[in-house]
C-alpha cells in the first residue's frame, strides 16, 4: 500500500503491508526509531504517539489512522514537550531511557487536555506507560515540574 | 593513531597514542582482581579503558561497562572528571565495543563501580600531573606553584592560567607518573564525586536519539523472528511455511537447529523456525502464520503447581547439610520456650525488560560484526567464535545502549541465533524477540520453596535456626544435572546469614531444573531476603517484641566478618541503616486505620539496606503507600543516581511481590505479556523515601541489586501488621490481596 504520513511536520512516502500497524511504518520505512516497541499489544505505551493530537499506542493501530493526519512523535516538538523536556532533565527523569519517549508523548498529551493535573490525574493519564526501571515518582513531579516551568513563563 | 607509547615505570597509566587531535591515555584495570591495579610489565601492558584530551579541550572517556540505566557512564566518568580537575561540562564517554582488551566487561553483580573505582581515579589523577608539568615547564617553575582547577592549569604565584586544551601538545612530551607518587584527592575536596550529576545522555533520552539494538539500522538488513518451541529444549519435527511466506514483507523462512553450548560455558541458542523478513511486523506476522510440529522432548511433562508440591515435600524432608552450620539445632528445639516453622515460596520470574532482547549481525566470510544491547560483550564474542570458528579478532561486538537489562542480556543466546542467521541467509539481519517470546523463551529467575524452623529461649531471643532450601540452580544452565543449589548461591544470604544465632544448620534439598535458569536484579537473595525477613517477622511476633528491636537483636554485638573480599561483613554497619530506616519511617507511631508497616533488612553485593513499608488493606487490598529504604554502600559516586536505582529496586521489587510469576503447564510458559506477567504501574507507585549513609571512606559497594530483596519481605511484614495475614508465597496477587 502506498501513503503520505505527516510526522513532525514533515512528508514521508511509504510503501508498506497494509495491514501493518503505524509503529513499523514509523520505525522501519521512515527510520524514526525513538518510538519504541516493548509489547505490540498495547500494554505499556513505549510506541505512544499523537495523531491528530490524540495519544495513541501506535502499535495498535493501522497506518489508515495516521493517514491525511498531522503526527506527532518524539523527535518532534510541541510547546508541552519543550517544558517537559526541560522538566525531566531537572529532575534527572531516565535510568535505561526506553520508556521515557513514550512517557514524553502521554506527559504531552495530558496536558495538552489538562493545563494543571493533579496527582490523580497524572496517575490516570499515566498509567498505560510501563517503566520497567521504575522511574514513576520522577515522571510525576517532572510533570508538575513543567507546569510550573510553563507559568513561571506565562507571568 | 600513531604509535607512540610511553610506559612509566610501574606501567600503570601510559600515553596511548599522539594524534592530530589530541593525546590518548590507556590504563589497565583488572576488575577481578583482589589487588585494584595488577603490576603488569612492559610488554604485556595493553590498556583497558582509555580517555583522550584533545586541543579544543574536549576529553573523551571510553566507557568498558555497558549502560542499562544504572548511570554507569556518568558514574565513572565522575570519578575521572574529578581527580582532573575537569570542567563537566567538556567531557563525554563513548561506548566500549566487547573486546578483552577493556578488561571485565560483564555488567552483572553490582560490581562495575566496586571495581574499578580506584583505577580510574588515578588515570584522572596521572593526567592532571601530566598536564600540571607541561604547564610548569611553559612558565619554567616548579610544579608545586602551579595547581589544577576548572579545566585549567593556574600559576598560584601570578595567577596566570591555561587552558587544558593548550596543553595537550606539551603534555604528551611529559614522563608518565609513577604509579606510587600519583596522589588521590581527600574525600573532602571532592568535585563531583559524591555529588549529583545528570545523566550524560538526557538530551539523546529525552529527543528519542539513543540508539538502542533494535535502533540499528544496516543497508540491506533483513529482520527476523524465530519461533522457538514452547517446551525448554524441545526441537522442530516439521514445519508448513506457506502461509507465512505469503505474509506480504516475509522473504524466507528457515530452519535453525539448536546451537548446543559446552559443558561448563556459554548459552548457545535454543533454535527454532526463522521468518525472515524486510520489516519487524512482517517478520512477527509471519511467524504466526508458521505451522510447526514439535518434538517436546523430555521437559514436556514440568508443570510448576506440582513442582511446588515436590519442594515442599522435600524441604520437610531431611537435606545435605551445608558447612558453616554451627551448634545443635535439634538440642535448641528441645531446650526451647517456643518452637516456630514456615514454609515460604518464591515462583520462577522473568526479566522482561522494557526492550526485548534483540540483536543485529553480519556475518561476512571469516568475519563477523554484532550491534546488540550487551551486559555481557565479551562472552557473545567468546561465545560467536567458539560456535561458528571464527578467529576472535575478526568479530567485532558493538554495544548500543541497553533498554534495561536486569540479568537478561548478560546471557548472549539472541546474539548467537543472529549471527547464525546471518550465516544462513548471507546479509546482515537483525533478530527481535516479540514480547511473548521474552516472557515464554527466557533464562528464568528460578523458582524456591523454604521451610524454616526456629526457637525462642526464655529471655525472648533466637536459638536454634533450621533452614532448607530446594531451588534450581543457575549451574544447570551449564552443566547438566547441576540439582541442587551452588555454594556461590548459597552464598548469597544463606550460608552468610547476617544473623547471630548458636545453633545455626543450613540444608539443600535436590531442586531439577526443566527450564533454562537465568538470574535476575540480586539472583539468589530474592530467596533468602523474602524467606529471612518474614521468618524473623514471625519470630518476633511469637516472641511478642517489636520487629525493630526483635532484628537488632538477632544482628548483635558488634563484630566484623572478614571473608574471601576486600569486604568483611560488618554487623555496626548492618544495624546502622536498621535504625536510620526506624528513624525514617518514624517507626512506632501510630499508623491511620486499616494500615501496617513492616521492616527488612539484608545485606548484598557488601551493601547494607533497610526498608521499612506502610501499607493500607482496604477490602482485602493491599495498597503500598510509602516505601523508606536506607542504603550503606559505602563510598558514593553519584548522589542522584544512588537514590533513582534505589527507587527503581523498590518498584522492581514491588512487581515481583504484587505480580510475579511464571508458571508452566506441560512444560510451556502460561504467561505471555504485560497483560498476564504485569508490571507496578504509576497508579501503584507509593511514595518512596531514601537515605545513603554518609561513609565515603569505605570502599564503594554494590548500587543497583541490593535495594530489591528487602521488598516483598518488608510488603507482607506489612501486611501482617495491618491485618494479621501471613503471606508466606509468592505473589499478592495469588491470595486475593491486588
Ligand atoms: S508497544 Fe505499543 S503499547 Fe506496548
Ligand atoms: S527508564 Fe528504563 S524502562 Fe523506563
Amino acid at each position: 500500500m502506498k501513503a503520505n504520513l505527516s510526522i513532525n511536520e514533515k512528508n514521508y512516502a511509504i510503501d508498506v503491508p497494509e495491514a501493518m500497524p503505524l509503529l513499523w511504518a514509523i520505525r522501519d520505512s521512515i527510520g524514526l526509531t525513538g518510538t519504541k516497541f516493548g509489547c505490540g499489544v498495547a500494554q505499556c505505551g513505549a510506541c505512544s504517539v499523537l495523531v491528530d493530537g490524540v495519544l495513541m499506542k501506535s502499535c495498535s493501530i493501522p497506518i489508515s489512522f495516521g493517514i491525511g493526519k498531522k503526527i506527532l512523535t518524539i523527535e518532534g516538538t510541541s510547546e508541552n514537550l519543550e517544558f517537559l523536556r526541560k522538566a525531566w532533565h531537572k529532575e534527572n527523569v531516565p535510568q535505561c531511557g526506553y520508556c521515557q519517549s513514550g512517557q514524553l508523548i502521554a506527559a504531552t498529551a495530558l496536558l495538552d487536555q489538562i493545563s494543571h493535573p493533579t496527582d490523580q490525574e497524572i496517575d490516570d493519564a499515566m498509567s498505560s506507560n510501563i517503566c520497567r526501571c521504575g522511574t514513576y515518582a520522577r515522571i510525576k513531579k517532572a510533570i508538575h515540574e513543567a507546569v510550573a516551568l510553563k507559568n513561571n513563563q506565562n507571568e | 593513531m600513531s604509535n607512540i607509547q610511553k610506559i612509566s615505570r610501574r606501567d600503570f597509566v601510559k600515553i596511548f597514542g599522539v594524534t592530530s587531535t589530541g593525546i590518548i591515555l590507556g590504563c589497565n584495570i583488572s576488575s577481578d582482581k583482589k589487588s585494584f591495579i595488577p603490576s603488569s610489565n612492559g610488554k604485556t601492558f595493553s590498556p583497558n579503558v582509555f580517555i583522550e584530551i584533545q586541543k579544543d579541550g574536549k576529553i573523551t572517556l571510553i566507557s568498558s561497562r555497558s549502560e542499562m540505566g544504572q548511570g554507569i557512564k556518568t558514574s565513572l566518568t565522575s570519578a575521572i572528571a574529578d581527580e582532573l580537575e575537569a570542567d563537566w561540562r567538556y567531557v563525554s564517554v563513548k561506548q566500549a565495543i566487547g573486546h578483552e582488551k577493556y578488561g571485565n566487561q560483564n555488567t552483572d553483580g553490582s560490581r562495575s563501580v566496586r571495581t574499578i573505582l580506584e583505577p580510574m581515579r588515578k588515570m584522572g589523577a596521572a593526567a592532571k600531573m601530566m598536564l600540571i608539568s607541561a604547564a610548569a615547564t611553559k612558565w619554567t617553575i616548579s610544579v608545586s606553584d602551579c595547581k589544577a582547577e576548572n579545566h585549567h592549569i593556574i600559576n598560584t604565584k601570578t595567577h596566570q592560567k591555561i587552558f587544558y586544551g593548550d596543553l595537550v601538545d606539551a603534555a604528551s612530551k611529559v614522563e608518565i607518573p609513577a604509579d606510587e607518587t600519583i596522589k588521590l584527592k581527600k574525600v573532602a575536596d571532592f568535585k563531583y564525586i559524591g555529588k549529583t550529576l545528570k545523566s550524560i545522555d538526557l538530551t539523546d533520552f529525552t529527543h528519542g536519539t539513543a540508539k538502542y539494538g533494535m535502533d540499528i539500522r544496516i543497508p540491506n538488513m533483513k529482520f527476523a523472528a524465530i519461533a522457538r518451541c514452547p517446551v525448554t529444549f524441545g526441537t522442530v519435527k516439521s514445519f508448513q511455511s506457506s502461509d507465512a511466506e505469503n505474509v506480504p514483507g516475509v522473504e524466507k523462512v528457515v530452519q535453525l537447529d539448536r546451537i548446543i553450548p559446552p559443558v561448563g560455558q556459554f548459552f548457545g541458542a535454543l533454535g527454532g523456525v526463522a521468518v525472515i523478513a524486510n520489516n519487524t511486523w512482517s517478520a512477527f506476522q509471519g511467524k504466526l502464520s508458521l505451522n510447526i510440529e514439535w518434538n517436546y522432548g523430555e521437559n514436556q511433562t514440568f508443570d510448576t503447581e506440582k513442582f511446588k508440591e515436590v519442594l515442599t515435600k522435600r524441604v520437610h524432608e531431611k537435606g545435605k547439610l551445608v558447612p558453616g552450620s554451627k551448634g545443635n539445632v535439634v538440642k535448641a528445639f528441645d531446650n526451647a520456650a517456643k518452637v516456630i516453622e514456615a514454609t515460604y515460596h518464591v515462583p520462577f520470574l522473568v526479566h522482561t525488560p522494557m526492550e526485548v532482547p534483540n540483536a543485529t549481525a553480519w556475518f561476512q566470510g571469516n568475519k563477523v560484526e554484532v550491534w546488540a544491547p550487551l551486559q555481557d560483550p565479551q562472552t557473545a564474542r567468546a561465545e560467536i567464535a567458539h560456535f561458528f570458528e571464527i578467529p576472535i579478532e575478526n568479530i567485532i561486538v558493538n554495544v548500543t545502549f541497553l533498554g534495561g537489562g536486569f540479568g537478561r542480556k548478560s546471557k548472549s543466546d539472541f546474539v548467537v541465533e543472529a549471527v547464525a542467521l546471518s550465516k544462513k541467509i548471507n546479509a546482515p539481519v537483525q533478530v527481535v524477540w516479540t514480547r511473548e517470546d521474552d516472557v515464554k523463551n527466557s533464562f528464568y529467575h528460578a523458582t524456591s520453596v523454604q521451610y524454616l524452623k526456629g526457637s525462642i529461649d526464655k529471655n525472648g531471643s533466637v536459638s536454634g535456626w533450621l533452614q532448607r532450601l530446594a531451588m534450581p540452580s543457575i549451574v544447570s544452565s551449564f552443566k547438566p544435572m547441576s540439582d541442587y543449589a551452588s555454594g556461590f548461591e548459597l552464598n548469597q544470604g544463606f550460608t552468610n546469614n547476617p544473623y547471630k544465632i548458636e545453633n545455626f544448620r543450613l540444608e539443600n534439598a535436590k531442586a531439577e531444573a526443566n527450564l533454562r535458569i537465568g538470574w535476575m536484579r540480586s539472583v539468589v537473595h530474592i530467596h533468602s531476603g523474602f524467606a529471612n525477613n518474614s521468618f524473623v517477622d514471625e519470630l518476633a511476633f511469637a516472641a511478642k517484641k517489636d520487629p525493630v528491636v526483635f532484628h537488632l537483636d538477632l544482628i548483635g554485638e558488634d563484630r566484623i566478618i572478614e571473608g574471601k573480599s576486600n569486604y568483611p561483613y560488618d554487623s555496626k554497619r548492618m544495624k546502622n541503616v536498621l535504625h536510620t530506616t526506624a528513624k525514617l519511617a518514624n517507626w512506632g507511631r501510630k499508623l491511620p486505620e486499616n494500615h501496617g508497616i513492616g521492616i527488612a533488612v539484608h545485606y548484598s553485593f557488601y551493601s547494607y539496606v533497610a526498608t521499612a513499608i506502610e501499607v493500607s488493606v482496604i477490602n482485602d487490598k493491599v495498597k503500598v503507600e510509602h516505601i523508606w529504604t536506607t542504603i550503606d554502600c559505602g563510598l558514593v559516586l553519584n548522589k542522584d543516581n544512588v537514590i533513582n536505582q534505589l527507587e527503581g529496586a523498590a518498584i522492581f521489587g514491588m512487581s515481583l511481590a504484587l505480580f510475579g510469576k511464571i508458571t508452566t503447564k506441560e512444560g510451556a510458559v502460561e504467561q505471555n505479556n504485560f497483560y498476564d506477567y504485569q508490571m507496578t504501574r504509576m497508579k501503584d507507585a507509593p511514595k518512596i523515601t531514601v537515605k545513603i549513609i554518609d561513609n565515603m571512606n569505605q570502599l564503594p559497594s554494590g548500587v543497583g541489586e541490593p535495594g530489591v530483596p528487602v521488598i516483598a519481605p518488608a510488603i507482607c511484614n506489612a501486611i501482617f501488621n495491618a491485618i494479621g495475614q501471613r503471606v508466606r508465597s509468592l505473589p499478592l496477587i495469588d491470595h486475593g490481596l491486588v
